[in-house]
């Protein structure tokens, strides 16, 4: 991580934000119920921060994130950004607030649209939202080529003609064109070698530097997020179940879920690997169409007691400033 | 040394020998496959590491005889199992030994197992194809089998089809269908990779527990260092369709020589220890492999390269006891050893 500022300032606030799927059935396609992807999440984000967003698939990291730019309408809570409840915004207030918020998303290939060219996908966010045309436009495009490390001579070329790594510093530079304040990068290396991972990675640092960008990460790689984040939440089945900084979190985990994630995630040494003893979780991740009662958790949890199975954790404060939502964690 | 030298007693189950693929495509010939040898012993297991477009895959496919051809044509090398070259078998021989001698694990379970058929189908398929075992012979077997990689109520299981079980307990189910004529070989293509990291560490412990109690060789093909680290005995690093290094586990993860393996263990950011400030990376892409190598394929992305790399290939050689490296260079540390070795 590069020396960046962060301030005290809070650039993003999501307060007890729910979004909620149903799900239809028959021929009628009457609703008979509901996937609670993400389920009343809370943090704060600063500005100039990356916080780290991680969890395995299924658990509402990815849903998180695009409610927040509000992607999706959320089913409940609030999203303060800019002094406003994005949560509520609709029509042009909306439309004046997106040019801040901007997405990398995970797959290259997905994410461009294969018949423009490289010139024409960065510059479709200008022609949206900005007043600047013809030459001025160009420059723009070339600056924000030049600005992700790519040369401007490949503005009139079509994303096929580019391989991974270079389809994400497009994406990089789209997110880029309009000078947003917070973005989202939604597993932006998970598609990528590893050699290429840490050529965007680096990238993704410099950029936050210069321009003061405010990340949100969100990654099933843990040994990428402690690189490059400045805090991280752990989310499992909807919930945030641990947020700390990101030393307190990777040396100490509070909740037996983060130490169990920690504890399976290889590590490229083998003589580390022989002795270390794993925490093996049984079983899989539950529906998120059916929770289980009390904490989510405490079907797999190696540590549940009683109370667990009955009564839902509270998110609550340390003394050490970290949030963790288990009863047993102190 | 403490570790015993690679090259040990036992004969090996699987030798391959200069296999060489190429891909014919509109755009022209693709070399994926640049004359890959190694070998595999019962009851080891060897890591093959390396990125997309390494050839890693294509190798395995390979001796299997499972790539489309055309495209892809086996243009040299022989792959011996027990003797018997593959690459030259009859479609009907090769039969037996898909499935039968060698196990296949893939990476994705969902698209390698057959939505319209129940896992019991498909675990008892092989079983009568290749053993010839009777219905109830083999159901009998595949509830054995299912236990084995810890699905819990097996005899209930075998009728539910694929989109019934999870990702994990779809990999554990390829993996039972892998093993089912107890092979002599099992070539496992980025089995975890499709997997979330608490489901990973169930089936790497799973194949911990196998690998003791069945005896037979493995490749495991992957992209990442961390799995390879905890479960494999040797490693094979590819690049650009080679193998650039060779060695047992532990001395290639404390003396990696060629620059790439270095420069890719360099990359990694850890989960303990110090962060840096910067991760080191690899500058450059991989080769679009449209020619042979007469060069380094590595040589455009290398912090040493000098001008021999670029006119000549390295072979692979043996650069320390049991450490085979493809390069010219050799790391400053390994020099100074060798020099201190001669002077004892």
């Amino acid at each position: 991580m590069l020396d960046h500022a962060i301030s005290d300032e809070t650039l993003l606030s999501v307060q007890n934000l729910s979004k909620h799927f149903p799900v239809y059935k028959g021929i009628i396609r009457h609703q008979v119920g509901v996937i609670k992807a993400v389920d009343g999440i809370s943090f704060d984000i600063r500005k100039g921060e990356t916080l780290g967003l991680v969890g395995e698939s299924g658990c509402g990291k990815s849903t998180a994130g695009r409610t927040i730019l509000r992607l999706y309408d959320a089913t409940e809570g609030t999203i303060t950004f800019g002094g406003q409840n994005v949560a509520e915004l609709s029509g042009e207030s909306l439309r004046r607030i997106r040019p801040r918020m901007q997405m990398i998303f995970q797959d290259p290939q997905a994410c461009l649209n294969p018949r423009m060219t490289v010139s024409s996908i960065i510059a479709e966010p200008l022609d949206e939202h900005a007043t600047v045309k013809g030459r001025a436009k160009q420059d723009r495009v070339s600056e924000l080529l030049d600005a992700v490390g790519m040369n401007p001579r490949f503005a009139n070329r079509y994303p096929h003609e580019f391989s991974g790594g270079q389809r994400q510093r497009i994406g990089i530079a789209r997110a880029l064109a309009l000078d947003p304040d917070f973005i989202v990068c939604d597993e932006p290396i998970a598609a990528l070698d590893v050699s290429i991972q840490a050529q965007v990675v680096n990238l993704l640092e410099e950029l936050q530097s210069r321009l003061g960008l405010t990340y949100l990460f969100i990654s099933h790689d843990l040994s990428m997020v402690r690189h490059i984040a400045d805090r991280v939440a752990v989310m499992y089945l909807g919930k945030v179940v641990e947020l700390a900084d990101r030393e307190q979190l990777y040396a100490d985990p509070k909740h037996p879920y983060t130490r169990a994630l920690l504890s399976a995630v290889p590590i490229p040494n083998p003589e580390v690997e022989t002795k270390r003893t794993r925490i093996i979780l049984k079983g899989d991740v539950p529906s998120p169409a059916n929770p289980p009662k009390g904490c989510r958790f405490c079907t797999r949890c190696p540590e549940a007691i009683e109370k667990c199975h009955s009564v839902e954790p509270d998110w609550r404060k340390l003394g050490d400033g970290r949030h963790v939502a288990c009863h047993l964690a102190e | 040394m403490d570790a015993p030298a690679i090259t040990d007693s036992k004969a090996p189950v699987l030798e391959v020998q200069g296999l060489r693929t190429v891909f014919h495509t509109s755009e022209g010939m693709i070399h994926a496959v640049n004359g890959v040898s190694f070998y595999l012993r019962a009851g080891e297991l060897v890591g093959v590491v390396g990125e997309s477009g390494s050839g890693k895959s294509v190798t395995m496919m390979s001796l299997m005889k499972l790539l489309p051809e055309p495209p892809a044509e086996i243009v040299g090398g022989s792959a011996l199992l027990e003797g018997r070259d593959l690459l030259r078998l009859e479609p009907s021989a090769l039969r037996h030994v898909r499935g039968g001698e060698i196990g296949f694990v893939f990476q994705d379970p969902m698209t390698s197992l057959n939505p319209v058929f129940t896992i019991g189908y498909q675990l008892t398929e092989p079983l009568r194809e290749h053993l010839g075992m009777s219905r109830s012979e083999a159901r009998a077997r595949a509830i054995d089998l299912l236990s084995l990689v810890g699905i819990p109520t097996p005899e209930e299981r075998l009728n539910d089809f694929p989109h019934q079980f999870s990702g994990g307990m779809r990999q554990r189910v390829m993996i039972a269908i892998a093993l089912a004529c107890d092979p002599k070989v099992l070539i496992a293509d980025e089995p975890t990779t499709a997997l979330d990291v608490t489901i990973q560490a169930q089936i790497l412990e799973l194949v911990k527990s196998l690998r003791q109690e069945l005896g037979m060789g493995i490749v495991w093909i992957t992209h990442d260092l961390g799995v390879v680290a905890g479960i494999a005995d040797r490693v094979m690093v590819m690049y650009g369709g080679l193998v650039v290094e060779h060695a047992r586990v532990s001395e290639l993860y404390a003396r990696p020589m060629h620059p790439y393996t270095r420069a890719l263990l360099e990359t990694l950011p850890s989960l303990d220890g110090t962060r840096s400030d910067r991760l080191r990376s690899i500058a450059g892409q991989p080769p679009h492999m449209t020619q042979a190598p007469s060069a380094c394929p590595f040589a455009p992305r290398c912090t040493h390269v000098h001008d021999r790399c670029l006119a000549e290939n390295p072979p692979l050689v043996e650069a320390a006891p049991g450490h085979d490296v493809a390069c010219w260079w050799r790391p400053p540390e390994q020099v100074s050893e060798s020099e201190v070795n001669a002077d004892a």
